[in-house]
């Protein structure tokens, strides 16, 4: 009971948030939308017992890519982009392609399980009080299975940092 | 953990919404975030099915997203920023408008 | 449906009445006792600058934070002209509401901790107090003021910079422990019996300036220094919302202070606590005196100070705190002199032990830190933005990482030759020195680099 209460909670902030922040004409309320957001994905990885996925979220991507959004907008000059048009002319074909879109993965999702012989799995997962710690597995399949991404990771980390000291340098 | 449709749908909903955010918006700043909303509704997919299969993979594979999309943030903000040069004599300044040529 | 759910709720509260209890006497009673540590600043400074500090306001100025308290709660609320009215009411409240959340995962002595046995335990306080940050930025550009988005912008600067120094100075100690979880931290420095700020003095001593930093404390707190840009982001916030700010910047001073206390003084543990039951080692058992001891030195000197004081009340005040400090002596001897009369009852008493005393040591240890916090600000000038910069990104850093790098070989060479506890001292300190040597060796091939530099296009411009 508490599991659907709070995935309900979460799942409204997200979904109401991500919406607010889609619409929004001034760019700082968007950014704050999306953090609310960000933040109720977190509660959604708590909820699924993912609970070093929840901190990693909270620090890398509210507390790192969040902040480093808001100091992009702050060098932004907002009153011009105020007055300017916010949505594209294709917005309501956009729109009705998107929708679209979700009718048919939604569908999908429905009918799966119901048709025989198709769909998704019934698995019943495991119970919450038995799973192993979280962090100790995450950490275990980073260093012994997922060695090599993990490396190929942190190149890539290095060249978008290289990357962006690069172009941050004053032309000489 | 609730049946897996609830997270299917919520992963959906916000993949949509990031989608319709992308297409739709003129500001290059609110495309990137729509972006980042995207990648959230992934992580939601992979971590909800992780907990389904008891595989920590799942989870894994979500980290790897969220370091990716620091890295993408990153460099795409220093463009936009090397991009749009300060404003000079007053103009009307840096604006992160990607201009729709007709 | 509606009796599903009050039957939901009821069995909610039956399993998390005492964390819920516990969480709301926290955030209730933080405000007085952050009011009260101001007080506590205001006269340490006072003494350092050999004056006396408030004494108007009550017996010896101890009612001065709630005359603080009221005249901010009946301040009047201006919001500047143009300013953004969700951004600028929801700013003080992400500072607040970070610092109140990243106390819940705390643990005060063994019992005391609302949000019980959190697997990220540790992470899960130092990610939540990030959030701040956003307080932070948000506030300056709500004030629609140049000044306050420049204190902000600079504030914020420095608390990412130095965020990465802190959380590599924690990893170094938590190499040592091999979880994240707060109750094993302090188990493994139990385990050891040497405490990790023996073992990993660099990380420590990173983490100290970093944690500085981050609460911005001077010596850097350019940002919101007076002479500088006003109040830096909180100029335009005054009253209820300049006061939130105020407690979310003390209240971070005991997060930082806490986390510090638990993975490198030893948490809630005595000093020398895991010879309790060594043979040989019973001697050291007299520190269990130690807090009693120290209680009634305090009571005796404030009975001694009774007949110098000018006013009938403030003789009646410094013998009501002399009482107080009594009987909390009395309590905290109770377990000692209870397990040495009646060593039958050591089972029964070991519980209130850990906790009476588990929390002394802890509160004392944080208060030791954030007097040392308040020492600084006292005694170093402030240090110009580009210098705080430069420290944090060309010295701590690389610093802390070297230190990550050196300690784990250590532990190995350690686990090689197994060594334990105090042994281990023999392959940390070196690795100790070396990090502090590698690090000083950048810094001066940095300036050797620097001032070359200089000489070249000194010269092109005498050549030009």
């Amino acid at each position: 009971m508490l599991d659907r209460v709070l995935f309900y909670f979460f799942a409204g902030i997200a979904v109401a948030s991500a919406a607010l922040m889609v619409t929004r004409r001034n760019v700082v309320h968007s950014a704050i939308f999306l953090i609310t957001a960000l933040l109720a994905t977190a509660g959604i990885f708590l909820q699924l017992r993912a609970e070093f996925l929840f901190i990693v979220q909270i620090i890398l991507y509210v507390g790192g890519i969040m902040v480093l959004f808001v100091f992009v907008i702050m060098l932004v000059n907002l009153d011009v982009a105020l007055q300017q048009i916010q949505f594209a002319r294709q917005k309501w074909v956009a729109l009705i392609v998107a929708l679209a879109l979700a009718g048919q993965v939604g569908v999908m999702f429905w009918t799966s399980g119901k048709m025989p012989g198709q769909g998704l799995p019934v698995l019943t997962a495991v119970a919450a009080n038995r799973l192993p710690l979280n962090s100790e597995a995450v950490a275990k399949s980073l260093f012994d299975s997922y060695l090599l991404p993990f490396e190929i990771a942190s190149v890539l980390l290095l060249v978008a940092m290289i990357g962006a000291v690069v172009m941050a340098k004053k032309r000489a | 953990m609730l049946p897996i449709e609830n997270y299917l749908f919520l992963s959906l909903a916000l993949f949509i919404i990031g989608v319709i955010g992308v297409v739709t918006r003129r500001n290059v700043i609110v495309v990137l975030m729509s972006i980042e909303l995207i990648l959230n509704a992934v992580n939601i997919n992979l971590v909800a099915f992780s907990r389904l299969y008891g595989d920590v993979a799942g989870q894994v594979f979500a980290l790897f997203i969220i370091a990716d999309a620091a890295a993408e943030a990153a460099v795409g903000l220093g463009i936009i920023i090397a991009f749009f040069p300060e404003p000079r004599n007053g103009a009307g300044g840096r604006n992160g408008f990607v201009e729709v040529v007709a | 449906m509606m009796n599903a759910a009050l039957q939901a709720t009821l069995e909610f509260l039956k399993l998390y009445w005492a964390p819920l209890l516990c969480g709301v006497a926290v955030v209730a009673i933080l405000p007085l006792i952050v009011g009260y540590i101001v007080l506590v600043e205001r006269k340490i400074m006072a003494d350092m600058q050999a004056r006396l500090g408030p004494m108007r306001v009550g017996p010896h100025g101890l009612l001065q934070p709630i005359a603080d308290a009221l005249k901010l709660l009946i301040k009047e609320d201006i919001i500047p002209e143009n300013a953004d009215k969700l951004v600028f009411w929801l700013a003080p409240v992400l500072s607040v509401g970070a610092g109140l959340l990243s106390l819940a995962g705390l643990a005060i002595g063994p019992a005391f901790q609302i949000a019980q046995d959190i697997n990220i335990g540790i992470l899960f306080v130092v990610g939540i107090s990030a959030l701040g940050i956003f307080g932070i930025v948000l506030g300056g550009w709500a004030s629609n003021s140049h000044y306050s988005l420049m204190g902000a912008l600079r504030s914020s600067a420095q608390l990412v910079s130095y965020e990465t120094a802190a959380g590599m100075a924690l990893v170094s100690a938590l190499l040592f422990t091999g979880s994240l979880n707060i109750k094993s931290i302090v188990e493994a420095q139990s385990k050891e019996g040497i405490w990790f700020v023996l073992l990993a003095p660099v990380a420590f001593f990173t983490y100290l300036v970093a944690s500085i930093a981050e609460t911005n404390r001077a010596p850097f707190d350019l940002p919101e220094a007076e002479s500088e840009l006003v109040a830096g982001y909180m100029t335009e916030f005054s009253g209820f919302r300049w006061s939130l700010y105020f407690l979310a910047e003390y209240t971070n001073m005991i997060v930082v202070a806490s986390v510090a206390t638990t993975l490198f003084l030893g948490g809630w543990l005595r000093p020398f606590a895991s010879v309790h039951e060594l043979p040989g080692f019973h001697f050291l058992n007299f520190l269990d005196f130690i807090p009693t001891l120290l209680l009634v030195a305090i009571a005796a000197y404030c009975v001694v100070r009774t007949p110098k004081q000018p006013t009938r009340v403030q003789e009646l005040f410094m013998l009501a705190v002399a009482g107080l400090c009594f009987v909390v002596a009395l309590v905290l001897a109770a377990p000692v002199v209870l397990r040495v009369i009646k060593p039958s009852l050591r089972e029964a008493i070991a519980p209130f032990y850990a906790g009476i005393h588990g929390g002394f040591w802890f509160i004392f240890k944080v208060s030791l830190y954030i007097y040392f916090f308040m020492w600084l600000r006292f005694t170093i000038p402030r240090y110009r933005f580009d210098q705080l910069m430069r420290l944090g990104w060309h010295f701590l850093i690389p610093l802390s990482i070297i230190n990550v790098l050196l300690v784990g070989v250590a532990l190995i060479v350690g686990a090689h030759f197994q060594l334990h506890g105090w042994g281990l001292l023999l392959v940390t300190t070196p690795a100790a020195i070396v990090a502090l040597v590698a690090a000083f060796l950048i810094l001066a091939l940095e300036k050797q680099h620097d001032a070359r530099q200089e000489q070249t296009a000194a010269s092109d411009f005498y050549a030009g």
